[in-house]
């Protein structure tokens, strides 16, 4: 059981966004994907979720090829987080928390519904703030509200578009935890696209550096966290420390040459 | 707020639809000819009765109940309850509030129709209502159909829709603009007055047609009300992350309001507003829910749409004021109050 790509390419007009990526996302697993602006974090996650089409290769989850489902069973199988910001049109809590039911609702009768989003809002916090308006919510509790949406879609894998860039340190970190709790709870696999390398290192089982639409090298932190490595894929010179056993990185300054 | 929002919205319902009927049936007896209540009732039901209980009323009084008044309230319901919903799905489904049912250029295109039938009639158009209702309706379409076409060519996008819809409503604008620069004195007057936007001159067919059409496409909007709750919550791409079919879902609700659209526009002209701002006074009071919004804001449209031909015949009879004119007095207010109520309790 995985979602997982073969070659996939993506292309935006003639412009060569993703090519050559193989990737698989396991249950249980947490993945921090990471890359500078550009590099296709963002869209190699909307091609898993089938949100687009990748150009060529293939997406598979847990064996079926994602075109051969229809979009509400790829939703059974894949919860997609957004970023925290952007605005709804008067939708409150308990109905941005209860969307996360309509891959369901052809099966859910309303009590059932009803029970699991309330036990959603119970464990991301959001009891007593159900009726408040969704765009009147900080980033933090946006970025609840959305986790507590995924987590009722009852989704094996998680696709997380840079959800904490809109967060303060301590929401950030509250974000991440509370992914990794649910990875390691619910054995749901998570795939999160990150730009706080030192964070995804400290949550993520292993990560994915991609550099210009292809990935420059996946594993475990100390092997993609290396002085080359950034400044091939970022386009910084950076001293990488180890405090703790959890990685610092500290960047120096741009690289001469631009990136390699 | 000590209620919950569940028996709040019950509790509008409740006043809104109380109000409606109550509205209803007042609009339908007063006029030029007041006519009492149990006599309006004994007319209705006039077939029904035994012999005994016929009516006993001026010969009149079943021709004004039942050609004039009747089709007359009925069409404002039908007419501000369509233009109402199609508004809600509009701005759904390309996720603007700025958005009316006739953006996409309906309302122009309608224009263009009725003001060639106008002027192919060559007499002022005197006579000749099934023939504009036609070419109204057909242009609307021809124009929505378009829209629609371009669209897909370009991926069936919100933005795309509202752009393409702009650049139609500018052409159909200028070939209206140009059948009023060839028309006659007498014709452009029937134009400009057919433009207006009234229930003047109800029929049943107007009636049947319109209310057909709506009791058609209100089913299909609502079973589309999660979707439009996910378009809302964050465009295209969480749509179908949740599931649905982006493209196929934007079509159907979109022809679904169209068609809605262009029977009011055919038969009743362009009444503005009500599709434009019944949404947001729904939004205010019973949220973004649209399994809720949908039918709440039909209410709201309906009864807008009432008040405004009932006001617009009575404040100043025996000139009747156009609906399309009074309800945009009449509904700016109401929806100023409550835009600035939320404001100030910050909900």
């Amino acid at each position: 059981m995985s979602l997982s790509c073969t070659s996939l390419a993506f292309l935006r007009g003639k412009r060569t966004v993703l090519s050559g990526i193989d990737f698989a996302l396991e249950p249980g697993e947490l993945v921090g994907l990471i890359g500078a602006n550009g590099a296709g974090k963002s869209s190699l996650i909307r091609c898993l979720d089938g949100l687009w089409r990748a150009n060529a290769g293939e997406v598979r989850v847990d064996g079926e090829a994602l075109p051969s489902l229809t979009r509400a069973q790829v939703a059974r199988r894949i919860a997609y987080v957004p970023q925290a910001s952007g605005e709804t049109m008067a939708l409150s809590v308990v109905e941005m928390v209860t969307l996360g039911r309509a891959p369901h609702r052809a099966h859910d009768t309303a009590a059932v519904r009803t029970a699991k989003v309330e036990a959603s809002l119970a464990r991301f916090d959001l009891k007593g703030m159900e009726n408040r308006a969704f765009d009147q919510l900080s980033g933090g509790e946006r970025q609840r509200v959305l986790l507590a949406r995924a987590f009722v879609q009852e989704a094996r894998y998680l696709l997380l578009d840079e959800p904490t860039s809109a967060l303060d340190l301590r929401h950030q970190l509250e974000a991440l935890q509370t992914v990794r709790g649910l990875v390691d709870e619910l054995q749901v696999g998570a795939l999160i696209a990150i730009h706080d390398l030192a964070t995804a290192a400290r949550f993520a089982d292993r990560l994915v550096l991609l550099e210009g639409g292809r990935v420059r090298v996946a594993g475990p932190w100390q092997d993609v966290l290396t002085p080359e490595h950034l400044r091939a894929a970022f386009g910084i010179e950076a001293t990488v420390g180890v405090i703790d056993g959890l990685p610092y990185i500290l960047p120096v300054h741009a690289a001469a040459q631009g990136r390699s | 707020m000590i209620a919950g929002p569940a028996s709040r919205r019950a509790a509008a319902f409740a006043v809104l639809g109380l109000l409606l009927v109550a509205v209803g049936i007042f609009a339908t007896l007063h006029g030029v000819q007041r006519i009492p209540l149990e006599t309006g009732i004994r007319v209705l039901l006039g077939p029904l009765l035994p012999d005994a209980l016929q009516p006993d009323v001026p010969a009149s009084y079943p021709a004004i109940l039942l050609t004039l008044r009747l089709p007359r309230t009925l069409l404002a319901i039908i007419a501000g309850a369509g233009l109402a919903l199609a508004g809600v799905a509009m701005q759904g489904i390309t996720r603007n509030p700025l958005v009316s049912p006739y953006t996409i250029g309906i309302s122009p295109a309608a224009s263009f129709g009725a003001s060639l039938a106008i002027l192919a009639s060559g007499d002022g158009g005197a006579g000749s209502y099934a023939p504009v209702v036609m070419a109204a309706f057909a242009a609307a379409l021809a124009c929505a159909f378009l829209v629609l076409g371009l669209s897909a060519m370009r991926g069936v996008t919100g933005t795309v829709l509202v752009l393409s819809g702009v650049g139609l409503s500018y052409l159909f604008g200028a070939l209206s603009s140009t059948m009023q620069f060839v028309a006659t004195e007498q014709q452009l007057a029937v134009i400009v007055h057919w433009a207006f936007g009234s229930v003047n001159g109800a029929t049943w067919p107007a009636v049947g047609v319109t209310g057909l059409i709506l009791a058609v496409a209100f089913p299909v909007l609502c079973a589309h009300s999660w979707a439009l709750n996910a378009f809302a919550a964050g465009g295209d791409e969480v749509a179908s992350a949740l599931g649905f079919a982006v493209a196929r879902t934007r079509i159907v609700v979109t022809v679904a309001a169209v068609l809605v659209t262009a029977a009011i526009v055919s038969y009743a002209g362009v009444i503005g507003f009500v599709g434009l701002v019944a949404p947001h006074i729904g939004r205010l009071v019973v949220g973004g829910d649209h399994r809720i919004l949908l039918p709440f804001s039909a209410l709201v449209g309906a009864l807008l749409l009432l008040l405004a031909d009932m006001a617009g015949r009575m404040l100043f009879a025996p000139v009747v004021v156009p609906a399309g004119i009074v309800v945009a007095y009449l509904g700016v207010p109401i929806f100023l109050h409550l835009l600035l109520g939320r404001r100030r309790q910050g909900a």
